[in-house]
């Protein structure tokens, strides 16, 4: 890019690979079909809607608290119980603390086969079994948040310093003892740090569950936009942002000061 | 936390304590409201109904030379997270420098920008699919702006802080041998956050692809509509197969992904 005089590398491959990408985004807009006309015509019907959208009802508020409340309990719970079932399958997924391949490798599949189900999938599909309401939210969560914190915890527990538990294994600790006094100390503000990080994108996902039935507020949302009440809809939106701005920043501040 | 010999000072004690007793009132809270998990009635026949239909998932609607078909769709839902990654690869740029603390000396001006950025971010894309819909009508068009404009948030706040992480070296040299402002971001800034632009593209091409398998749900395109027509008539024959397409197509991307990644940073 600069003009030194030093021999440059090859520039087919950076060629090859732009081409690459043009060719990509051109037929992913073919398949799309994009247009910024479509764009530009329908700009005043935004322009619309956000008419119909102001004022907010206000007195809506009173009425969405409880199914906010709801919300945010399906986040807690759900992230709870994701978070610890995750903690087992982290360490089993774990190259250093398995020394087996067979069992990691089997661990990690499982729990990259979870991660790849939206959670909206996973609500829709509890609604059916546990009826409408929290619970299938709560599952729902759970498996979803399971699948972010088993990720990001092994790979902090493969990055671990491997000191102690040299030390450990010398002293002749077992692998319990191992893992609880070696390898627990080292991670568990990176776990924790996963765990808030983790709650903070349940916050949103369990805002949007109730559209399949999964409790929440969403529900809220789905009948306000059935019946057209866009004032609702703005209430339901800026009270779901008052709500993600305030946990964001409260775990924000927490996760700042545990790494 | 461990047995100290020296006692911690008291306010910090206290503050330690506060928390631990803000968590357990978080978690009695919840789970005092929290409903009792009940089967329904008809659970057991809704498991079983959801297990055969999981084992014997519809294969004729893989391809389907008349309609719309599992690949179709699929690829649709590819075509939405390629082009929002695209669009917020592109807008976020301004974001990004408008946000990172060393490009200019007004504090606020970047704490400014941040705050911006985590406003984009905290709106759930879903309900910016609904307000594009509104707009440009039906289809995988409001699913791409949705996504690409909701992806801003998160990689202008990535890109903001790798444009803050860049080493002053290169910079001052330029600056020393007399290059202007354009020069100084054109080759040193540019080249050096590079990889990691590329880096956190391909990771949010990762989670937008995720993203966008739901959009469809709300009508935004992609393999969601399909996804909740199948699931709202109990066909659960068409829900395994579309599952099973979904959780392929992601493993695949997510490789790919992963091995590019490797070899950028």
């Amino acid at each position: 890019m600069n003009s030194i005089k030093v021999k440059k590398p090859s520039k087919v491959k950076g060629i090859v690979t732009f081409l690459l990408i043009v060719v990509i985004i051109w037929a992913s807009a073919l398949n799309t079909d994009v247009s910024f006309q479509k764009l530009w015509d329908g700009l005043p019907n935004m322009g619309t809607l956000l008419n119909e959208m102001f004022p907010p009802d206000w007195s809506y508020f009173k009425s969405i608290t409880e199914p906010m409340l709801a919300t945010i309990r399906m986040a807690v719970l759900g992230t709870t119980f994701g978070g610890i079932v995750a903690i087992p399958i982290a360490l089993l997924s774990s190259s250093n603390v398995v020394r087996i391949p067979v069992i990691y490798q089997i661990a990690r599949f499982i729990m990259n086969l979870i991660r790849t189900i939206p959670e909206l999938l996973l609500a829709a599909l509890f609604v059916p079994i546990f009826g409408i309401g929290e619970i299938p939210g709560i599952l729902a969560i759970s498996v979803f948040s399971f699948g972010i914190i088993a990720k990001l915890f092994y790979e902090a527990i493969e990055t671990i310093d491997p000191g102690p538990l040299e030390a450990m294994t010398a002293v002749g600790a077992n692998k319990i003892q191992w893992i609880f006094f070696g390898v627990i100390p080292q991670v568990i503000a990176h776990y924790a740090s996963f765990f808030l990080y983790s709650f903070e994108i349940n916050i949103r996902a369990a805002a949007i569950l109730g559209y399949v039935g999964a409790g929440g507020i969403g529900l809220f949302l789905n009948n306000a936009l059935g019946f057209f009440q866009y004032d609702r809809v703005l209430s339901i939106i800026i009270y779901t942002f008052i709500v993600v701005v305030i946990v964001d920043a409260i775990s924000n501040k927490i996760r700042e000061k545990l790494l | 936390m461990s047995q100290n010999q020296i006692k911690k000072p008291i306010g910090k004690r206290i503050r330690n304590w506060a928390i631990v007793l803000i968590v357990i009132a978080i978690y009695v809270w919840a789970f005092a409201g929290a409903p009792s998990i009940a089967l329904k009635d008809s659970a057991i026949q809704a498991l079983k109904a959801i297990f055969h239909g999981f084992l014997h998932p519809d294969w004729d609607y893989i391809y389907d030379p008349a309609g719309e078909d599992l690949l179709r769709t699929l690829l649709e839902t590819l075509a939405i997270a390629v082009l929002g990654t695209f669009i917020s690869a592109i807008l976020c740029v301004p974001f990004a420098f408008w946000a990172a603390r060393n490009m200019t000396k007004h504090r606020t001006l970047s704490s400014l920008g941040k705050i911006v950025l985590s406003c984009i971010r905290v709106f759930p894309e879903l309900i910016m699919a609904l307000l594009f819909i509104k707009s440009v009508g039906l289809g995988p068009f409001a699913g791409i702006l949705a996504l690409g404009f909701h992806s801003i948030g998160m990689l202008g706040k990535l890109f903001g802080e790798s444009i803050e992480n860049t080493e002053f070296t290169a910079r001052e040299a330029l600056i020393a041998s007399g290059a202007n402002k354009l020069q100084v971001l054109w080759f040193a800034i540019i080249p050096e956050i590079m990889p990691a632009f590329m880096s956190y593209t391909l990771y949010r091409f990762e989670i937008s692809v995720r993203s966008a398998t739901i959009l469809g749900i709300v009508g935004a395109g992609g393999i969601g509509a399909p996804l909740i027509f199948a699931l709202n008539g109990h066909s659960w024959d068409r829900v395994g197969i579309i599952l099973y397409g979904i959780i392929i197509m992601v493993t695949i991307i997510d490789l790919i992904s992963a091995a590019i990644r490797k070899r950028l940073v």
